[in-house]
């Protein structure tokens, strides 16, 4: 029987949540592993079961799995610990591959960041960051790759129950799992014909789509002006169905799926997705932390000068 | 010689968080502190965001609930563009947000609290799990874990995304329900029904009479109450008034853009969570003897303040509850059973809305422009009331915002709870796992992604505990 154990760091936990949407799959999934380490699910602790623990103890494990990005420093420790227990090592979600969401917050000072919760807000009686009992925050928000070496990442935000399955049954039986390394484009349905039929617009009204028709009817939503980040995001969103989730809705790609490889750069991607269509991109607000919204570790996003 | 314990993490909840309680020297509890351990500061770095963007961005705060932050962003960006959504896409949110709630309240009551209910609150931690129920309970759980992912599928047909939507805009919703899919979903909603009917009655049979002794000991603390009531005071879930409770029942009632006229946030060193109370109700205190200020949301507050359920079969059994718990219902444990209630009420309400003859009408959204204005959404998320406030500039660029959150809404009490709950069950320097687990029961009540270890399905407990509660008293209803 396979040893799982899995931890989580800068979390929103919809990434547990999808290992539940696998359905009733997990259920067989299940019978073939033992969970030697799960908060979430699981009530083996980190400190020894009555508390007494002065060690960080994690048990051995044939996979690993890991969500979320660094964001203090007991992350990092358990980063540690993780990585000397497990065989196998996954950072699963954009959160763990490349800071996603939380990584937002690598445009400010940690002091920044404090002095809003802590200090600001209409409703907060000020009063000091807290450092009792707590672990201290590191400087920024780090992918889980920044602090140790990581055998497979699993991008998404959250992942899709297909590709934990799919990862998964492959590790069990010895095989090696690769995600996909298409772009959200490949695998969107709308009619792209390389030129915009409009400038840039904000997403602030519908596009144009005829309720109740294929979406192979549609015009690509860039191509209607609207910014859409499937030319610098990773594929692989829609699972089984294909098409990606956010065009399901008439929405367009936010690129949760993180950039296409690692050593991707979406700004430049992106700048040129959209010169090539004929769409300037000084006109779109926000642009860093909108290109890389979910690709704010590994120094992508990082604090400027004066920003207040 | 004094001894502090750290038990850590907190397991199965949504979140990081640990116990920390200090023994005096007589091995007395001195004082237990729930730290929780996470910042992640949306608040900060959500300035400078293009408002629209807030709907997407926000759900990322909790994955269990994020339709609870899609919706009350989605109307919070209402607010700051002036728009009003079409009443299609209306009901398309508030169909979403009840196809959410049944999803977290089956998650929450069989995936997370299941365990401690067959297994024990005392059982071994390495099968106290969900594995161990599908052993033990292998039809149910199956069936279980069919209806939450049909739910998770409902989700998908409505919005194309399950987890972290986009499909509510600000002016509305992007994706009109077509006539096909409505009736895909229908049987998914009868089928769904069905589950909150088993559950509930399943759970009234074979779960709650077992545990009502201990639902009147463990975590009991006397606070007021916050949640959404309509016009005519029912329990609302997507839109209405916020109405909150003092603990003798009186109450105030005003429009949730008013939030911050009756609530502020308290600041402790010891925990990245700050400290929400009434902030007319005389200053803040968690002191078990004299508190102040304090006041609770998730289901027993909205059970609590409402004075109806508008579907019919969730309101004979607010009835029920209510004709044996009186109101307001002070018990924590009672979370629980408000819970199943809830979910009734959900699947009744996803039926409803089903049915409604302009669902799958294709008018969904307006058009919004950007404006320097600020504006208030607020939901009842699964676990309390939500609250999302934004200022944006001339460009609909975010330049403040505020968000409190339902669980943060019950920081002190969570902590009050596991005061009392530790003071009452170790004595003379004397714990095991067990008991530092039933200290762990108290908070998992409060969360609908809490595990509750409290309540045995089958009433037995494995070992014979010597527990006294906080006066003295043996409490014998933990032994066998």
């Amino acid at each position: 029987m396979a040893r799982l154990a899995e931890e989580w760091f800068a979390i929103c936990a919809g990434c547990e949540v999808t290992i539940l949407d696998i359905g009733e799959p997990l259920i067989d999934l299940l019978k073939q592993v033992t969970i030697v380490h799960m908060p979430v699910l699981m009530d083996h602790k980190l400190y020894g079961q009555t508390g007494e623990g002065t060690e960080l103890e994690i048990p051995e494990a044939d996979i690993g799995i890991i969500t979320g990005g660094i964001r203090n420093e007991e992350h990092r420790k358990i980063a540690r610990e993780m990585r000397k227990k497990c065989k196998t090592l996954i950072a699963m979600g954009t959160c763990a591959c490349s800071g996603g969401v939380p990584a937002l917050a690598n445009l400010y000072t940690t002091e920044q960041l404090c002095d809003q919760v802590y200090r600001d807000g209409v409703t907060t009686v000020a009063g000091a960051t807290p450092t009792e009992e707590v672990p201290a925050l590191t400087d920024r928000v780090y992918a889980v790759s920044e602090e140790v070496p990581v055998d497979l990442q699993l991008p998404g935000c959250p992942t899709t129950p297909e590709t934990v399955a799919a990862a998964l049954t492959a590790l069990l039986k010895g095989e090696s799992y690769a995600p996909m390394a298409k772009s959200v484009c490949d695998e969107c349905p709308a009619v792209r014909e390389k030129k915009a039929v409009s400038t840039l617009k904000r997403r602030l009204e519908a596009p144009a789509f005829t309720p109740g028709r294929p979406l192979s009817e549609m015009r690509c939503l860039m191509e209607q002006g609207f910014l859409c980040l499937g030319p610098a995001t990773r594929g692989g969103c829609g699972g089984s169905q294909g098409t990606p989730r956010c065009i399901r809705a008439y929405m367009t790609c936010e690129g949760c799926f993180g950039p296409i490889s690692e050593r991707a750069n979406p700004m430049v991607d992106m700048m040129g997705a959209l010169s090539s269509i004929g769409l300037d991109p000084k006109q779109i607000p926000d642009r860093a932390a909108t290109f890389n919204r979910f690709a704010g570790a590994g120094g992508r996003l990082r604090p400027l000068p004066g920003r207040k | 010689m004094s001894k502090t314990l750290v038990i850590q993490p907190v397991t199965r909840i949504e979140g990081h968080a640990r116990i920390t309680i200090t023994l005096d020297d007589a091995g007395e509890v001195e004082r237990a502190r729930v730290n929780v351990i996470e910042l992640r500061g949306f608040e900060r770095f959500c300035i400078g965001r293009p408002v629209e963007d807030m709907p997407r961005i926000t759900p990322r705060i909790c994955g269990v609930c994020p339709w609870s932050h899609h919706l009350a962003s989605a109307k919070a960006c209402d607010a700051v563009f002036g728009a009003t959504p079409p009443l299609t896409g209306r009901l398309l949110r508030e169909l979403c947000n009840s196809v959410a709630y049944m999803e977290e309240h089956i998650l929450h009551f069989y995936f997370l609290a299941a365990p401690d209910f067959l297994l024990g609150p005392d059982a071994d931690p390495a099968i106290r799990n969900v594995i161990g129920v599908l052993q033990a309970a292998p039809d149910i759980a199956t069936r279980v874990v069919r209806v939450r992912h049909m739910c998770a599928t409902m989700l998908e047909i409505l919005s194309g995304k399950a987890i972290h939507p986009q499909a509510a805009v600000p002016g509305g919703f992007s994706k009109p329900l077509s006539t096909e899919d409505r009736d895909r979903l229908r049987p998914m909603a009868d089928e769904a029904l069905e589950l909150a009917q088993f559950t509930i009655a399943f759970a009234k049979e074979h779960v709650f009479p077992k545990y009502l002794e201990t639902v009147k000991t463990l975590g009991v603390i006397n606070t007021g109450f916050l949640g959404t009531v309509g016009d005519d005071g029912s329990l609302q879930l997507y839109d209405g008034k916020l109405r909150l409770m003092r603990p003798d029942g009186t109450f105030d009632e005003f429009a949730y853009d008013r939030y911050a006229d009756y609530i502020a946030e308290h600041v402790e060193p010891w925990s990245y969570l700050k400290f929400p109370y009434a902030k007319q109700w005389g200053g803040f205190s968690m002191d078990l003897a004299a508190p102040q200020g304090i006041y609770r949301t998730n289901t027993l507050a909205r059970i609590n303040v409402c004075e109806r359920i508008p579907t019919p079969l969730a309101q004979a059994e607010l009835e029920e509850f209510r004709a044996s718990f009186g109101r307001p219902a002070q018990l924590t444990l009672l979370y629980h059973w408000a819970r199943l209630i809830e979910l009734l009420h959900n699947a009744e309400n996803v039926v409803r809305l089903l049915a409604h003859p302009e669902i799958s009408g294709t008018d969904t959204r307006v058009k919004v422009t950007p404006r320097a204005a600020r504006g208030v959404g607020c939901v009842e998320a699964p676990r309390g009331t939500l609250i999302h406030d934004y200022t944006t500039d001339a460009d609909g660029l975010i330049t403040s915002a505020n968000l409190i959150v339902g669980t943060t809404h019950n920081s002190a009490p969570i902590n009050m709870s596991v005061t009392q709950a530790a003071k009452g069950l170790i004595h003379g320097g004397r714990y095991d796992q067990g008991i530092l687990n039933t200290v762990e029961m108290s908070i998992r009540a409060y969360d609908p992604c809490l595990s509750c270890a409290t309540h045995a399905l089958n009433g037995r407990f494995a070992v014979r505990l010597d527990i006294v509660d906080a006066t003295g008293q043996v409490i014998d209803t933990l032994t066998n």
